[in-house]
């Protein structure tokens, strides 16, 4: 016989239960076929000789019911229904299968179907939606990597590839007029091979004092503007390309450089200096060094 | 039988004796046995004796893999590679001696090996007057934009739910590159957004992928039609954490510099690049950007540079620097199940071979 109020003062409060789970405030059910979740009297499975449930399968919901005859067919003991795929079809089913079933039980079925229906349609949504692939890194590979991109970055010596590529189109003329320097380039070849570019520097010494004043309240009035905006080469471009005064007077400044490596440094790097500006004074030493070899000087600007 | 010294013949062969077994020190070079017995084995411990004599200064025939008593084995292991060495410093001094004397004459200094002139030939090596090549680059998807017909604008966007780094290396990129715009992406499906940009003209999105507050990731989609690139993004840095920066990059156009895209997958890769830029570059902003590719890793570099004379040229770096590897490339718009893969990156496949490189 099934002394359902024995089994509940047994397993609901005196002693073991083992599908019972406590918490500070609730105790709850574990067993599978329970229809609240709760461990509460009218909720026990193994408490109520009548009972039924909603379980889900694969999306396809199944009522199940157990009542006091087959109470001695452990077996046989649930019955299981199929319900219908549609909500109120489905609604109607349960409740013609548990018609004079206690309202509690009838009322617990179909909230419970509600929400296994309700989370269901969630899944199905949820698949059509954006699914995040999580894509696994493996240590080894990932360090191994690294290293490798540490030693291409070697390799590949960024700066000078960059400043060669630029030096090839200007070379090429992708620049076109902006930049005077190819013409520099073909005179400074010229006067280097030709003897007789000595004499013509003493010529022109005298006019490159005059000039030298020209050059250098130009570069004085550079100076006014601060340094660090680079505009000022722009500027500086502009007033080369502007006049043709400003051409030969650089052209001379190449002789005058020619000649000033015989001269002391000092006095060179006054005349130069302005030009400059005070970026470069510091840098002035390093700076002078180049002069030997190459044309204007130019403020040097930050190179990384 | 007596323990007679061991012979000096033996002494120089060192370290390794400690080990021998006591029986070999009872030998004496002199033959010196009690009995007939003795003398066999005396004979045949100095058989043994000589032939390791004969094996330290001639290369041994037997391996040193082959002695099966680890300590020895490692001592003798380290006596080879010390050999060895010496052998090597030996032949440098002999050869720069050479040098030295021949003074001008000398033969020129060999190129070391590296692994780019090492590298395996690739078969898809563009030739630069190939004409299949020149045909298929004037009829695909970007030949549009090399005639001059479309510009670029590009669309930058994250993955979900975006952190901070990740947000400002969007703004500093759209920054570097001209006609971008940044737009949140608040969990919408790339599929959907695509058809809304081409709706809108862009020609490009580019979609940032993020991992741990990081940016890890880069989905690069050429619209209409055009190819999508999927790279892994590593060593981001943010325009702040540059040193000797210089400042904002201006509004101008930049120009492009792509470099050592050799192959026919390169040359692709390096044109879905150059058709981020405008095609016609303002030179007055004297602002480059740098596609460096070296072993299969792409440099991103963003410079000012200014010319002080026809053979110096000063470079300062602006805008973030990051590396790009390419992971794979689809021939239509992003479409993860049933696109179509050009390429994609298989590692087993081709990381076997440290020479050998796809772009």
């Amino acid at each position: 016989m099934q002394h359902d109020d024995v089994i509940w003062d047994i397993i609901g409060n005196k002693q073991f239960c083992s599908f019972k789970v406590k918490t500070k405030s609730q105790s709850f059910c574990r067993n599978e076929y329970n229809i609240t979740g709760l461990c509460n009297r009218s909720s026990c499975p193994l408490a109520n000789s009548q009972y039924a449930t909603i379980r889900e399968e694969k999306g396809q919901c199944f009522l199940y019911m157990k009542v006091i005859e087959r109470a001695a067919f452990p077996a046989k003991m649930w019955e299981k229904v199929k319900l219908s795929k549609n909500y109120e079809k489905a609604l109607e089913q349960i409740d013609e299968n548990l018609i004079y079933w206690p309202r509690f039980i009838r009322h617990k079925c179909k909230q419970r179907f509600t929400k296994i229906t309700q989370y269901l349609i969630r899944m199905r949504k949820l698949v059509l939606k954006r699914q995040r692939k999580l894509v696994p890194l493996s240590r080894k590979v990932e360090r191994r990597e690294k290293r490798k991109e540490e030693k291409a970055l070697i390799a590949a010596q960024l700066d000078n590839a960059i400043e060669k590529e630029l030096l090839e189109r200007l070379k090429q003329g992708t620049y076109g007029d902006i930049y005077n320097f190819p013409v520099h380039a073909f005179d400074r070849a010229l006067e280097q091979q030709d003897e007789e570019s000595e004499e013509e520097e003493e010529d022109e010494e005298e006019e490159e004092e005059d000039d030298e004043d020209v050059g250098k309240s130009e570069f004085v009035a550079e100076d006014e503007v601060e340094e660090s905006d680079l505009s000022d080469f722009e500027e500086m471009n502009k007033l080369r390309t502007s006049s043709d005064e400003e051409e030969q007077e650089s052209s001379e400044e190449e002789e005058e450089e020619e000649e000033m490596e015989v001269e002391t440094k000092a006095s060179r790097s006054k005349g130069k200096s302005p030009a400059n500006g005070s970026a470069a004074r510091k840098k002035r030493a390093y700076v002078e060094i180049e002069y030997e070899r190459e044309t204007e000087p130019t403020p040097k600007s930050r190179a990384t | 039988m007596d323990f007679t010294e061991v012979p000096v013949s033996q002494h120089n062969k060192g370290k390794k004796k400690k080990n021998k077994t006591p029986k070999k020190k009872r030998v004496s070079g002199e033959g010196n046995g009690d009995g007939g017995g003795v003398e066999p084995k005396e004979e045949q411990e100095e058989k043994m004796e000589k032939s390791e004599q004969a094996a330290t200064a001639f290369p041994p025939s037997f391996s040193v893999s082959e002695i099966k008593n680890k300590q020895r084995r490692h001592l003798m292991f380290m006596k080879f590679k010390q050999e060895k060495r010496k052998q090597k410093l030996q032949l440098k001094k002999k050869k720069k001696k050479e040098r030295e004397a021949l003074g001008d004459k000398a033969p020129p200094k060999e190129v070391p090996k590296t692994i780019e002139n090492q590298r395996v030939y690739d078969e898809t090596t563009v030739n630069p007057e190939d004409e299949e090549v020149a045909f298929d680059e004037g009829t695909d998807e970007f030949s549009s934009y090399f005639n001059g017909l479309t510009n670029p604008k590009v669309l930058i966007t994250t993955s979900d739910r975006p952190r901070g780094r990740t947000v400002r290396f969007c703004e500093q990129l759209a920054t570097v590159i001209p006609n971008a715009h940044v737009y949140y992406r608040r969990g919408l499906a790339l599929k959907r957004v695509v058809p809304q940009c081409i709706a809108r003209n862009f020609t490009y999105v580019m979609v940032i992928n993020e991992d741990r507050k990081v940016p890890n990731g880069l989905v690069l989609c050429h619209l209409p039609d055009g190819p999508t690139a999927h790279f892994k993004v590593s060593s981001v840095r943010l325009r702040k954490e540059m040193k000797r920066r210089g400042k904002e990059p201006t509004e101008h156009s930049p120009e492009v510099i792509l470099n050592n895209f050799s192959t026919r997958l390169g040359h692709s890769i390096g044109r879905l690049f150059a058709a981020l830029f405008p095609q016609d570059p303002q030179f007055v902003g004297r602002q480059v950007a740098t596609f460096h590719n070296q072993r299969d890793f792409i440099f991103f570099r963003f410079h000012r540079y200014i010319f002080k004379n026809e053979k110096k040229v000063g470079i300062q770096e602006l805008g973030p620097r990051f590396t790009l590897k390419l992971r794979s490339l689809q021939k239509g718009t992003f479409d993860s199940k049933f696109g179509e893969y050009e390429w994609v990156l298989k590692r087993h496949e081709m990381d076997e071979c440290r020479r050998k490189f796809q772009l």
